[in-house]
């Protein structure tokens, strides 16, 4: 039976933490969600252009009431939770619904401060937390009318925005002599106030609020040693307060917020809190970043996986007001240790100031000018050195080269001309065209307009920064859970259990058990379907060629004329001259217009034509050479270098382990393609850290590395173990492509793989449990039984087999009568 | 001016696949749905000219083995969003033989 998850609070915090817990464990717990909000889950950060009337309802909803049901997560909207009897485990909200739980969040978020003075229960004074304030306060709207905005901070302004763009007279008050003084530094908050008074914003600073006055509906505000002024509508904005009323009742930990450890429990092991409502190692945030970041590790708990952990965020903040671009981020007040550099140009209302301490970016305030916000934050996070770069930091990364940022910020810079994808020679301006006249809201549906970064996907990053620049604050990076197709309903997981639970093992079943839209699926799905039903069922499962992309059907690469490409098998990079001879005669045999060293120590044949393929293979395999997976989804090639056999530097004999390794893993099919290497010495000559799984011999045996990727964006390599014998390498090499077998997306490159499931999940299941590794390792054997077949050794046994190649009918081409 | 021609039987095309029929002007794919249908195009797509019979044909489509995009077999109309269109050929099938309307010069 599944575990009962419980979530109390449908906001953003809580209701992210489900979203990645079912990323990766989809079927683990039966979920509940009480929310006291009669809405789903909506973007609370867009609630300022909801006030605006920029946006409805519907267009900051994030999961509407659907996304619950297909998730099978039942939901109580409007219905808040009046206590949690811990002894029970159980959650009882106020209507008296009950629920219990095995594991319970928290996600109560904050609540809006309300200040106490007279007259704040009169209409027309309202707080900005939520749909019903935002609806309040478009009641008590109006063109012309007053209204006051209590509070200088990132909320208040945008408040103020809001009523602004509604045609209303804003009079913003504010405690301190500085805007949003908890972001910014007097100047960048001087330069603030003074672009919104150019936009008939008023301001009075450094000024309490005495009273509310009025009879039923507000009149207006009173200050203290100050006049009166008129307002319709007032809005509190003085901050807020964690949401932790319902967790003190339970008698659960609290100080300022539900006190939390790195793993975000309370101090009862079964409730965790997430969120506003959260105190954590001393610290209470109210920006989403951090929300986001604990969701994942909260998922990571419950998901039973325990081994990611929050450390604390560092917040930058935006001001979301159209036409004043603002960020923030760290600590900008300097104390003595701290170094400030500065730049200010007035005219341009551009201000820029980095903080450093001991050569490390400490904070950051940028006014006017913010491109380089994202990357300031980068080297703050990580703390980078910035010693060398220090006389040209204040210009921005664009003035650094290309320090392998690759294209950060470069969207609003480039001009309309400029080329983005160069695959499909897209521009910058038809992809800012398509976003606009085509409402496209995601980097899929961009693909699906313009091209743009649907080939080798190295500009991906560069069409989401054009997709943001363009939408604005309407872009959301969020990665979703997707369906596998537009026809198939279900994400990869789930498609990959259904094929294991309920033993799949041909395509029709698993489109028909999947209910499939569309007859028999589509080129996204089938080849999908494909490699999960062959990798779950080998020995059992028919392979499908319809369902292959013609690469994998015919084991040849389809170049842009129609033609094709053939490399055979070079274990290792090692070639015998008789195999040399063989290639050259068919090259001249076919003549093949051009014979090139490929990247993986092959020899590449171009230009093959179809029909000559299964000859071409026919006469190389008399050599002994195999012609096969060349180009699939499967083990491409163990590039080496010459170890200890010849080079005076070899610590190991690196070429014959790479060429073991080939002739073990060859033919197996993988989520994607596969990249080995083999280097005798840490000079690393076979560029083992750039493969998916890299070897590397050191003078006391073998370091292994793992993720590597040299191609689209490179990933160097992260290191899973040492081991000193040949044998070790073998089984976690075995083990490692295993694993990447069973558990990553069709089409994920273990790069991608690694990333998303983290290094300390592969090392958990390979390194650490030695029964396991030893498991997976005999899985995969067992699998290449069934495997590791030639098949231009096949075809040419079978004449059916080769029928495919030629045409099925050739007409005379000076006439049909002859026929 | 056409003609019709006999360029093989239905059997000689595996279910959800297509051959080529080498013709005078044109290389025309014939393919064969997983309901047996038949349909004959211009083995050319008009994005950038790459072999339709190459491709994966689902329902009554096929996807382009170059650039993915997917191609109606009744009409040879590019699905949206992409634009464009190839040829048919007109195709009849007696006692299982596939005749085709191809074109000659």
């Amino acid at each position: 039976m599944k575990s009962k998850l419980v979530l109390v609070g449908n906001g953003m915090a809580g209701v992210r933490v489900l979203e990645e817990l079912l990323k990766i464990a989809p079927d683990m717990y039966e979920i509940t969600v009480f929310g006291s909000e009669p809405y789903g889950n909506y973007n609370r950060i867009l609630l300022s252009s909801l006030l605006a009337g920029e946006k409805t309802v519907d267009d900051i909803m994030l999961n509407g009431d659907r996304w619950y049901a297909e998730n099978g997560i039942r939901l109580y909207k409007g219905r808040e939770v009046a206590e949690i009897d811990r002894r029970n485990r159980r959650v009882v909200s106020a209507d008296g619904t009950a629920a219990e739980y095995d594991r319970l969040i928290l996600a109560t978020g904050s609540v809006p401060i309300v200040l106490s003075v007279p007259g704040k229960e009169l209409k027309g004074v309202v707080t900005f937390r939520d749909i019903r304030d935002v609806n309040a306060m478009r009641e008590y709207a109006g063109k012309g009318k007053r209204a006051v905005v209590i509070g200088g901070g990132l909320l208040g302004l945008e408040a103020a925005h809001g009523l602004m763009q509604l045609g209303m007279h804003v009079t913003v008050i504010h405690l301190m002599n500085t805007l949003m003084e908890r972001q910014l530094d007097p100047v960048a908050g001087g330069i603030l106030k003074e672009s919104l008074e150019k936009r008939g914003m008023k301001f009075l600073m450094a000024t309490a609020t005495e009273a509310f006055v009025g009879e039923d509906q507000l009149q207006g505000v009173c200050l203290k040693d100050g006049p009166e002024i008129l307002a319709d509508l007032a809005v509190m904005a003085v901050g807020i307060r964690p949401n932790i009323d319902l967790a003190r009742k339970a008698h659960i930990h609290c100080e300022r917020g539900v006190v939390v450890n790195d793993t975000l429990q309370t101090y009862d092991g079964r409730v965790y809190a997430v969120g506003e409502c959260v105190q954590h190692r001393g610290q209470v945030y109210g920006l989403v970043a951090p929300l986001f970041a604990q969701a994942k590790v909260c998922a990571n708990h419950l998901a039973e996986l325990g081994y990611a952990r929050y450390e604390g965020s560092v917040v930058s903040a935006k001001l979301k007001v159209t036409g004043i671009e603002l960020f923030s981020a760290g600590d900008f007040s300097g104390d003595k240790a701290a170094e400030e550099i500065t730049m200010m140009d007035r005219t341009r209302g551009v201000y820029k100031k980095i903080v450093l301490e001991d050569n490390r970016v400490r904070g950051i305030v940028l006014y006017g000018d913010t491109v380089d916000g994202s990357w300031y934050y980068q080297l703050l996070q990580d703390g980078t050195d910035v010693g060398n770069i220090r006389g040209r930091l204040m210009f921005g990364q664009s003035h650094l080269g290309d320090s392998g940022h690759g294209g950060k910020n470069a969207a609003a810079a480039m001009s309309d001309g400029a080329e983005v994808c160069g695959c499909n020679g897209v521009r910058k301006g038809d992809i800012v065209k398509a976003i606009v006249s085509k409402g496209l809201f995601t980097l899929d549906d961009v693909r699906a307009h313009t091209k743009a970064s649907a080939s080798c996907g190295s500009c991906t990053g560069l069409v989401e920064q054009i997709l943001a620049f363009t939408l604005g604050g309407e872009y959301s990076e969020t990665a979703k859970v997707k369906p596998l197709c537009k026809c198939i309903g279900h994400t990869h997981g789930e498609v990959r259990h259904a094929v294991k639970k309920h033993r799949l093992t041909s395509i029709r079943s698993a489109l028909d058990y999947l209910e499939c839209r569309t007859p028999d699926g589509c080129h996204v799905c089938r080849p999908a379907l494909n490699y999960y039903i062959i990798s779950t069922w080998p020995g059992e499962a028919m392979d499908d060629p319809q369902s292959r992309f013609v690469n994998e059907r015919i084991h040849a690469n389809i170049q842009k004329d129609g033609s094709f490409s053939v490399a055979p098998r070079i274990w290792g990079g090692v070639a015998k001259p008789d195999e040399l001879r063989a290639i050259a005669d068919a090259a001249e045999k076919y003549r093949v217009p051009m014979v090139k060293f490929t990247g993986g120590q092959r020899l590449g044949l171009f230009g093959v034509r179809k029909e000559d393929l299964p000859r071409v293979w026919g006469d190389l395999n008399k050599a002994g050479l195999i012609s096969g997976y060349a180009y699939g989804k499967a083990l491409r090639t163990v590039k080496t270098c010459v170890g200890t056999e010849w080079c005076r530097f070899g610590v190991q004999d690196s070429t014959s382990l790479g060429i073991k390794l080939e002739k073990l893993t060859w033919g197996s099919w993988m989520p994607h393609k596969f990249k080995m290497a083999v280097s005798g010495c840490p000079r690393n000559c076979a560029e083992a850290t750039i493969k998916d799984f890299g070897v590397v011999a050191v003078e006391s045996g073998w370091e292994l590395r793992v993720g590597g990727n040299g191609g689209v964006k490179i990933r160097p390599t992260d290191l899973l173990c040492k081991v000193t014998t040949e044998q070790e390498v073998i089984e976690h090499c075995c083990a490692f492509i295993q694993l990447y077998r069973e558990e990553a997306h069709y089409l994920e490159r273990t790069s991608t793989w690694i990333e998303r499931m983290g290094l300390a999940y592969v090392k958990i299941w390979t390194v650490e449990d030695p029964g396991n590794r030893r498991e997976l390792a005999r899985r995969f054997r067992e699998s290449q039984r069934f495997a590791q077949k030639d098949p231009w050794a096949e075809c040419a046994a079978d004449p059916e087999k080769s029928r495919e190649f030629v045409p099925i009918k050739q007409l005379n081409r000076a006439g049909y009568s002859h026929v | 001016m056409s003609e019709w021609i006999e360029v093989g039987h239905i059997e000689d095309i595996p279910r959800l696949s297509a051959r080529v029929v080498r013709a005078e002007a044109v290389d025309v794919a014939v393919f064969r749905t997983a309901r047996d249908e038949i349909f004959a195009l211009r083995d050319r797509c008009p994005h950038k000219s790459g072999p339709l019979s190459q491709g994966i044909v689902h329902g009554s489509r096929v996807t382009c083995p170059l650039h993915n995009l997917v191609l109606e077999l009744t009409d040879g109309r590019v699905a949206p969003p992409d634009e464009g269109c190839t040829e048919t050929y007109p195709v009849k099938t007696e006692d299982g033989k596939i005749w085709v309307l191809l074109p000659r010069n």
